[in-house]
């Protein structure tokens, strides 16, 4: 509706299979890209540290599990502990080298926790569709009682948790008690903007192909040429790599510490409802499934006790933490019968009628 | 020139199907002479690891026949509760294909409604038929409004429903409940407290009357259930919709019937399975974080088996406390939480299709 699509002639194949082909398209993401850094001057303290680090981290994990789930159609209940993999490497690897980059080791860090990935992967030439979440719960429980009964993992600290050091980035404090949040905010979304942009690369091309033959009907892609065991070992591979960059993002840039209960099932469960409700198989479902899972809660909290407090009427936090559960609980079953392939879909479907608008079709 | 022969020549000598049927009872009785021998040749010495975890172990298990007894009573005992909580989901799945995620907050907010009920004031028998009946009607409203919306959907999608159920249950068992851990009126309900203790091959062996109880309970369900499906109507029109709906609906067996009919079958299941746990540990919500132990009770025996989900569950318990007690304590303790999926994980390597599950068979 605010702009035609025909009439931008592609010269080269490679505009041809270009992502974004409208030039209109290329503008608003560049645009979304520039709110979201300007965000971090006009953001609350709030807002920045309490949403949208948040929202991201979980936005990473998602377009993990995505990959893994949406796209290679390999269901996996083990995203908790693949993060908690890349959060623990992170830790080991920046008190082990701390002269280092900070950032270097964070995007290193979830080549362990891609290790691991391949790892409890290798069964799924064997297992598949539902069984292998069994194996991926397998992964979950095995690497979460590792966590706490490897002392070497937490540096023998007494009390089992790790702790964020002070780190800087070009002088700036990054990591640590006295980082800002505008400055945690900003590495953030650059690390998520990189690594979205090598996902959707990823999954527009030959590999992402592979993964959605796969997905389809793995006998047939077999037959086709395609080498079963080594895509679905790069799908696990690729989907651990940024459940533990999300993991590392999660523990230092977000919480500033951690015990071994933050990467537990809940947290696997979590994750893939965000996958769920977004869309499986859609980058911007990942974004779209995070946002409302993660935000909305947060929202229910602000909105509902300000919409009952003209009437005097008080909600205590622990019933909007159940009435949470609740909506969610609904909300994905509203989804799937509305419609099963997410926001993402929805989002298709509205901009489609925006094309046609005023017409219905 | 090669000519079909309908029956395989058997030729002199052993043919390859007897040599394939042999090679693995003779490659365990070949790998544990091996061990024999290099212990008594001193090749494996006593406090070395291979040692701790190879060859000690089954030493402490026949140094100490009692205490082997008491942990395979004890594996018994949480196989057979394992069983259970895996008979509502073979119950679930046999019938309507959907694998019920959510049974496992049924277990939980069916022992909550009925202590809930209790401490409202409702007599313990009372509260028992009042509990069965808040059963029912979740049935309906579980048939009502996810089920009949999604027929015909992909399981995948059923499957991640039975999820949105399960948030949904536990933040309403919360809101009515609330979260503390409650206790279960087993005393009240008649179930016999205390315990036997029996002097068996030299040494003190405890068993609970509760626990006694529990099995013997688990026992008679699972005959009457295999009674129900073999020889009642309603059984019988169970398992022609397990079979096909197709076939199903067009010799007129309602879907939606039956649907209501297993839903709050399991949900019966899920009560008396919410009783025998909720006595023998308080009832709170880490009981569904249990019932994800039934999933590899449920790999084991397969997804559509009653016997398969109670040899699994007895295979998976025993296992469970057997490596518990006697390899947890070379590695730090607390294997419990993960060696079920392993045990389940290896199996499924071997047998994709679980011990009585259906080959799985796939075309192109």
């Amino acid at each position: 509706m605010l702009y035609r699509e025909a009439g931008q002639f592609k010269t080269s194949y490679a505009a041809d299979m270009a992502v974004f082909p409208l030039s209109q398209d290329r503008i608003g993401i560049a645009v979304i890209i520039a709110a979201a850094y300007g965000l971090a001057l006009v953001g609350s303290n709030f807002l920045l540290q309490a949403v949208m680090i948040p929202f991201l981290v979980f936005s990473l994990a998602a377009i993990g599990l995505n990959i893994l789930t949406g796209y290679a159609g390999l269901l996996s209940l083990g995203t908790g502990a693949f993060m908690g993999v890349g959060a623990y490497a992170c830790y080991k690897l920046m008190t082990a080298f701390p002269s280092v980059n900070v950032i270097v080791w964070i995007l290193a860090s979830g080549l362990f926790s891609a290790l691991a990935g391949v790892l409890f992967g290798l069964p799924s030439l064997r297992i598949k569709g539902f069984y292998l979440a069994v194996a991926t719960l397998a992964a979950q429980f095995f690497l979460q009682w590792s966590f706490i009964r490897v002392p070497w993992l937490v540096n023998y600290n007494v009390s089992g948790a790790i702790e964020a050091p002070l780190r800087t980035l070009f002088g700036i404090p990054m990591i640590g008690a006295h980082a800002t949040p505008q400055v945690r905010y900003l590495v953030v979304l650059t690390i998520v903007v990189l690594l979205t942009w090598v996902a959707s690369n990823l999954v527009h091309g030959r590999v992402g192909r592979m993964w959605m033959a796969i997905r389809d009907m793995d006998i047939a892609a077999e037959l086709m040429g395609i080498r079963l065991l080594p895509a679905k070992l790069l799908a696990f591979a690729v989907s651990s790599y940024y459940c533990g960059v999300a993991g590392a993002l999660l523990v230092f840039l977000w919480y500033g510490g951690a015990e071994y209960d933050v990467f537990n099932i809940n947290q696997s469960f979590f994750i893939l409802f965000m996958v769920i409700i977004g869309g499986l198989g859609s980058l911007i479902g990942s974004f779209f499934g995070a946002a409302l899972i993660f935000i909305m809660p947060i929202a229910l909290g602000i909105v509902v006790p300000a919409a009952l407090s003209p009437f005097g009427l008080a909600i205590g936090s622990d019933t909007i933490e159940h009435l949470r559960f609740m909506i969610v609980g609904a909300l994905i079953i509203f989804f799937l019968i509305v419609e099963p392939h997410g926001l993402a879909r929805l989002w298709q479907v509205a901009k489609q009628k925006l094309r046609v608008w005023p017409f219905p079709y | 020139m090669a000519e079909t022969a309908a029956v395989p020549v058997r030729g002199p000598g052993f043919d390859r199907r007897t040599l394939r049927k042999v090679a693995g009872p003779a490659g365990v009785v070949a790998v544990v002479l091996a061990l024999v021998m290099a212990v008594r040749g001193g090749l494996i010495a006593r406090g070395s690891p291979l040692f701790d975890v190879l060859v000690d172990p089954f030493i402490l298990m026949v140094d100490a026949p009692d205490l082997l007894l008491q942990t395979l009573w004890e594996g018994l005992v949480s196989g057979v509760l394992y069983a259970l909580i895996a008979l509502g989901f073979v119950l679930i799945f046999k019938a309507s294909g959907v694998f019920n995620f959510a049974q496992g907050i049924m277990v939980v907010f069916a022992a909550l409604t009925l202590v809930g009920l209790y401490e409202a004031g409702v007599p313990a028998l009372l509260a028992l038929a009042l509990a069965v009946a808040v059963m029912f009607l979740l049935a309906v409203a579980v048939e009502r409004i996810v089920l009949r919306p999604l027929v015909n959907q992909p399981d995948i999608i059923l499957f991640m429903a039975t999820f949105g159920l399960t948030y949904f249950l536990i933040g309403l068992g919360e809101l009515i409940f609330g979260g503390n851990p409650k206790q279960m009126i087993a005393s009240q309900l008649y179930l016999p407290q205390g315990s036997t203790e029996l002097m068996l091959f030299g040494g003190p062996v405890r068993f609970q009357h509760l626990d006694i109880a529990a099995a013997a309970i688990a026992s008679v369900m699972i005959a009457a259930l295999g009674v129900f499906f073999s020889k009642t109507r309603i059984g019988r029109a169970l398992r022609a919709v397990a079979d096909s709906h197709k076939a199903a609906l067009s010799v007129g067996i309602s879907l939606n019937q039956i649907w209501v009919i297993v839903w709050f079958a399991a949900g019966i299941v899920a009560l008396v399975t919410g009783i025998m746990w909720g006595a023998r540990s308080d009832v709170s919500f880490a009981l569904q974080i249990i019932a994800l132990k039934a999933l590899p009770v449920l790999i084991l025996g397969g997804f559509t088996s009653i016997p398969g989900a109670i040899i699994g569950g007895l295979i998976i318990g025993v296992g469970e406390k057997l490596g518990e007690f006697y390899w947890g304590p070379l590695v730090g303790g607390g294997i419990e939480t993960w060696l079920a999926y392993v045990i389940a994980l290896v199996f499924l390597l071997y047998r994709p299709q679980g011990l009585f599950g259906e080959k799985i068979i796939e075309r192109v």
